[in-house]
């Protein structure tokens, strides 16, 4: 992959900012740790006590954190440089709402435990998808339609799922809000290691189809001549975007706005003309890890990071749709 | 209201003389109307008998049978120590009434917005207005600990008008001024702020949680009469408002500039629209919470009878609205039976379809 100074040193610096969030999301909490302990215990030395808090339970969700994050950002930088439309991600075509139900479906009726709601989730999403998909194909996608009919199936399944929830037993229905939110909340090394291992799958094939997609964003029939199979490509790269928002989505519940966002403000710092894949993973994972820092620790009690994400991204959206008006 | 009727008579006038306008969207009286004023007559007679039989058969069904003279007996001549008239006065009436008045509110409020905006998706649901209007009343409850719903009425006004005057401002920035794509993407995104702030409220304190997650489905049942009293007033006024605001808007569907060159007030028009709105919109949102779709699906339908004329739109919605909503009530009480679904869930599965339908057809315009 051919990566220009600019972008190399965004990219750089991005990273250089997680790794400062990082250590601050480390060392703040019930107990304050001094940076200084925290990377002695990062390295398997210091106070038995101090290494267990950093190492077992704040690290294992600031790595969820990033690792999430950069999976949101590139499944947003997918379909935004498919459907060449800033407006263009997973949860806009209804998957979040359909995972909800998914996992909904799964606490409520069979009281499943985390990787039954997971499952649920996937399942949900990806029919929700599906049928969101199917039904603004008319002579080929258009961006629009597609967000109507997605709020469409989102305000239906948004409906069913209130009423599940009114169903529930108060303290059930608390809980599935709180996976509604779209939450880190008490995840553990158990959940980073299938996270991971689905990353290390997925991002060399992306890495093989990012210079096709960027021959794709040309167009389809300038990606034609220059020997892309427009059609097959597009479908693979949506099951690619598909597989990471779920993915996340199965950890964590449905997290809004960084896949949105993320490639957006990363598009804006390279300047690059098309979508950008590293610096936008690089900045969904910034963006979570900040987010999830901001939900634990700014208003007293615990939040679900995606209420968070999703009031952030709202009041982005609204800028970026006033900024292109004015322009 | 003068200004507005000026404006209509030269738009009869002048309407001809725009070729690149196309008949549908003139809103002449007479001559670009596609029925007869007789043929429209019968339409609306036939509206209101289907209200009537819709409101009969909401104070009959429900999970307690009731004889019919029993009805008729307790509504002529109450008597407080039967059971049969308990039910039908104190759950039943309300009821019914509510959905009465909330089902023409989210109407009348759809077609007014629809027109104001010339935007065929518009809907107070749409444009973040309920959401507006759902966001205060969850501050109220979570912040201030109001439980009360007839003292929700101030709040879901106040958001209803802030949310509103946003989401136009946000959208209208910029040289195109608010088109009908980028106010629906205003309200979406203002919604989408406002529901990740709501359910951080909720979500922090369970006795508002559990408080407003019956509410926040949008149901008519279970309001006593007192609400439908602290109601009323609200709404009845926005449908005035709303009935004076049809000729103004039969000339604003020319499009600004052409309207005002006839000489009508176009920013009077919306402000007033506004206000209406917000009356209408907020005071059924308190009372019932926040129904989606009847604003969106009731004035798009009314159309095939109706013909392009604001004045026959707003009557005919005023009519039918409410007999949908009646009607989702009444199915939500059947197909449970005797459990209740929410009449908000059912309106949604009934008018999700509709948007998409809407979306999906070729000619939707300024899609």
């Amino acid at each position: 992959m051919r990566l220009d100074l600019r972008s190399f040193a965004v990219s750089a610096i991005l990273l250089l900012l997680i790794a400062v969030v990082g250590a601050v999301s480390l060392s703040s909490g019930k107990f304050s740790i001094p940076p200084a302990d925290v990377l002695r215990a990062l390295l398997g030395g210091g106070d038995e006590n101090i290494r267990m808090v950093v190492t077992e339970w704040r690290l294992p969700r600031l790595l969820l954190a990033c690792l999430l994050g950069s999976a949101l950002g590139l499944s947003g930088a997918i379909f935004q440089s498919l459907t060449r439309n800033p407006l263009g991600s997973p949860d806009i075509i209804g998957f979040s709402a359909g995972s909800y139900t998914g996992a909904l479906m799964v606490i409520l009726l069979f009281s499943g435990g985390y990787y039954q709601t997971a499952g649920g989730a996937l399942a949900g999403g990806i029919v929700t998808a599906t049928c969101v998909y199917l039904l603004a194909y008319r002579r080929g996608v258009q961006g629009f339609r597609l967000i109507v009919i997605g709020i469409g199936m989102s305000a239906m399944l948004g409906a069913f799922n209130a009423w599940m929830i009114r169903q529930a037993d108060l303290p059930i229905a608390m809980s599935a809000a709180i996976w509604g939110g779209g939450s880190l909340n008490g995840l553990s090394f158990e959940q980073v290691l299938p996270v991971l291992a689905m990353l290390v799958f997925i991002t060399p094939i992306l890495a093989a189809l990012s210079r096709p997609l960027r021959q794709l964003e040309l167009g389809d029939d300038a990606a034609t001549t220059s020997g892309v199979n427009a059609t097959r490509l597009r479908l693979l790269l949506m099951i690619l975007g598909v597989a990471l928002t779920a993915l996340a989505t199965a950890a964590a519940g449905p997290i809004s706005f960084i896949s949105l966002a993320a490639p957006q403000i990363a598009r804006r710092i390279t300047r690059t003309a098309g979508v950008a894949l590293i610096p936008s993973a690089l900045m969904g994972a910034l963006l979570l890890a900040v987010a999830d820092w901001v939900a634990q620790h700014a208003f007293g009690v615990q939040l679900p990071v995606g209420v968070m994400t999703v009031s952030i991204g709202g009041f982005y959206f609204l800028w970026l749709l006033i900024r292109e008006a004015r322009r | 209201m003068i200004a507005g009727a000026r404006g209509h008579a030269h738009a009869d006038a002048a309407g001809n003389a725009v070729p690149t306008r196309p008949l549908k969207t003139r809103p002449t009286g007479h001559a670009g109307a596609r029925r007869s004023r007789a043929w429209r007559l019968a339409m609306l007679g036939l509206a209101a008998a289907v209200l009537v039989l819709l409101c009969s058969a909401s104070l009959l069904l429900g999970a307690r049978h009731v004889a019919v003279p029993t009805v008729v007996d307790a509504l002529v001549s109450y008597d407080a120590t039967s059971a049969e008239h308990i039910i039908i006065r104190d759950y039943r009436l309300p009821r019914t009434l509510l959905a009465l008045l909330c089902g023409a509110a989210f109407g009348v409020s759809g077609a007014l917005i629809q027109a104001a905006t010339r935007n065929p998706l518009a809907d107070p649901g749409i444009l973040g207005v309920n959401a507006g209007a759902a966001f205060f009343v969850t501050l109220a409850v979570g912040m201030f600990g109001v439980h009360a719903v007839e003292s929700y009425l101030w709040f879901a006004l106040a958001g209803a008008i802030s949310v509103t005057l946003l989401v136009y401002g946000a959208a209208s920035q910029g040289r195109d001024g608010a088109t009908p794509l980028r106010l629906v993407l205003c309200g979406i995104a203002l919604s989408a702020v406002l529901g990740g702030i709501g359910s951080s409220i909720t979500l922090i304190n369970p006795q508002a949680f559990d408080a407003l997650r019956s509410w926040s489905i949008g149901s008519v049942a279970g309001r006593g009469m007192e609400v439908v009293r602290a109601v009323a007033p609200f709404i009845v006024c926005g449908l005035v408002l709303a009935l004076g605001l049809a000729r103004p808007l039969n000339a604003l569907a020319l499009g600004d500039d052409l309207s005002r060159s006839l000489g009508a007030n176009v920013i009077r028009t919306r402000f007033l629209v506004v206000i209406a709105v917000t009356l209408m919109s907020g005071a059924a949102t308190a009372a019932a919470g926040p129904i989606g779709f009847v604003g969106l699906m009731v004035p798009h339908a009314v159309r095939w009878f109706s013909g392009p004329d604001q004045r026959w739109i707003i009557v005919f919605t005023l009519l039918c609205a409410p007999s949908l909503l009646l009607f989702a009530d009444i199915v939500g009480r059947l197909v449970l039976f005797p459990g209740e679904l929410e009449v908000g869930i059912v309106t949604a599965f009934i008018g999700a379809p509709v948007l998409i339908l809407l979306a999906r057809r070729t000619k939707a315009r300024g899609l």
